[in-house]
């Protein structure tokens, strides 16, 4: 009796023992002790959000400017945090795409003899994704969504594997080839965290970017999404884009 | 009798366990970052550290509070939604030691035309010049105020803000038309457009005065039947009237 008895104590604890062991690993370095320092920045009661007004679009390419000088992002072109693409529909439904530098040197006016139906502007960035697939991907925990909603890349963790740069259906990201690291836009986290506003939408001298609260009473964000017809890219990825467009046509990919 | 005694393969395997949970918790406090997993699946400290990033444009707000003068100025003028530093560039340097960084004061052509060369793509009556037929070689603050970029006189084509709809509308039939035949606009649009926004034609019959059967127009203007053409529709609902011969 006593035999079976010990068997099942003893088997009880061969199965405790792994169970403590993953316990262990899961818990790491208890947090009991985590100092919580209370700053002036409460990332609770934040959660951000960009609406882009593409009728108000002038393609002069300041943000797309601003945005390398704010984040020491490389001159060189293809290394982008925001940039302003030009669509143009023709007569027969072509549409052309071009950025040329991402728009910071301005655009030309483009000559051609066919029937233009429609042109215009469409500024683009990291669309700080609800549903971010970049995050989902990173095997080490280096890219994350902070509590305030902005995606953001942990340089010192990224190990330079470029599977969020794959991952991301917006093409919002780039490898910095000076840390060999992941870079993308952070909505000028280092800004908003200071009360300012993100460097593209400080420059946009029409207000075609709006920045702010997406779930504040009261914001220029929360006004334009009461007043617009407000739409996001590519919405049958599930991505859900915190960053929202009014008017947008149809044919923006 | 016999006692129960851990069989040594049994208690060699406990061991082994033993090692490896303890090396496991050993290497992942030795390896894991401190801060890792407090918020998230990640380092909590990377928050801060993108956060403490410098800061390079000083926003509008820090600009203003020495710059009162320009700041009322361009406050009451087409420039009152441009924030400073999109034409002074990054001055974050200049506000914590005006002495020591001057901001960038652009006094080339160059700089405007980011925004107000012409370009078909932009929205309409977004204001627009022709490099090349603009006052050619002359910087543009020779004519205008940056800071109260008002022009030193009114514009006097509808082209100068319109110029996508001109474009289109001198290749059309309608070329000889002047704008004002259809859009009725006060002098006060030429001063300061969004007041006084011009008319636009609100029925048929406006179109009929040239396009009817019996309208007193010329005898090549192509003639509808104002009763039964296009039913129910007004006319610029099928035709757009800066290009009427556009599909």
């Amino acid at each position: 009796m006593a035999t079976t008895c010990e068997r099942r104590e003893f088997l009880l604890k061969l199965l405790q023992l792994p169970c403590s062991a993953v316990l262990l690993s899961v818990c790491g370095p208890l947090p009991l002790f985590a100092d919580e320092k209370k700053e002036g920045y409460d990332a609770g009661e934040h959660y951000y959000g960009m609406g882009i007004q593409v009728d108000k679009c002038i393609g002069c390419g300041r943000c797309a400017e601003a945005c390398k000088a704010e984040n020491d992002v490389l001159r060189q072109p293809y290394y982008f945090r925001t940039w302003v693409e030009r669509y143009v529909v023709y007569g027969d439904g072509e549409v052309t795409v071009d950025s040329p530098e991402g728009g910071i040197h301005g655009f030309s006016a483009a000559q051609s003899d066919r029937e233009v139906l429609r042109s215009f502007f469409v500024p683009k960035l990291c669309n700080h994704c609800d549903n971010p697939p970049c995050v989902q991907v990173c095997p080490v925990g280096a890219t994350f969504k902070s509590v305030d909603g902005v995606v953001l890349v942990d340089k010192d963790y990224c190990i330079g594997c470029r599977y969020c740069i794959q991952a991301c259906p917006y093409g919002a990201r780039y490898l910095d080839p000076r840390t060999k690291t992941a870079d993308k836009c952070t909505f000028c986290y280092h800004r908003i965290t200071k009360g300012l506003l993100p460097a593209c939408v400080e420059v946009c001298p029409t207000q075609a970017r709006v920045f702010g609260e997406l779930k504040a009473m009261s914001s220029p964000l929360r006004r334009l999404m009461r007043m617009s017809n407000l739409q996001v890219l590519k919405p049958y990825l599930n991505t859900e884009p915190k960053v929202l467009y009014s008017e947008l046509d149809r044919e923006v990919r | 009798m016999r006692t129960f005694r851990i069989p040594d393969q049994v208690a060699r395997l406990a061991v082994l366990f033993a090692v490896a949970a303890v090396a496991l918790v050993v290497v992942r406090y030795i390896f894991v970052p401190k801060s890792f997993g407090k918020l998230g699946h990640y380092r909590a400290a990377a928050v801060d550290a993108i956060a403490s990033q410098p800061v390079r444009y000083a926003g509008t707000q820090t600009c203003v509070e020495c710059h009162t003068e320009e700041a009322e100025k361009k406050g009451n003028s087409f420039h009152r939604g441009l924030a400073c530093e999109v034409c002074h560039g990054p001055a974050s340097e200049h506000a914590s030691d005006p002495e020591a960084k001057k901001p960038f004061v652009p006094r080339e052509r160059g700089a405007c035309l980011y925004c107000h060369n012409y370009l078909p793509s932009r929205p309409t009556g977004f204001p627009q010049i022709i490099e090349k037929l603009h006052n050619p070689m002359k910087p543009c603050p020779t004519c205008h105020n940056p800071h109260d970029p008002t022009p030193p006189h009114v514009p006097g084509t509808c082209s100068a803000c319109h110029a996508s709809i001109a474009r289109i509308k001198a290749i059309s039939h309608h070329d000889s038309l002047e704008c004002e035949t259809c859009h009725e606009a006060s002098p006060q649009h030429r001063q300061d457009p969004r007041s006084a926004l011009p008319k636009k034609p609100t029925n048929r019959e406006f179109c009929g005065k040239c396009h009817a059967q019996n309208a007193p127009s010329a005898k090549e203007i192509r003639r509808i039947d104002l009763a039964t053409h296009g039913g129910r529709y007004l006319c610029w609902q099928c035709h757009y009237p800066h290009y009427p011969e556009g599909r």
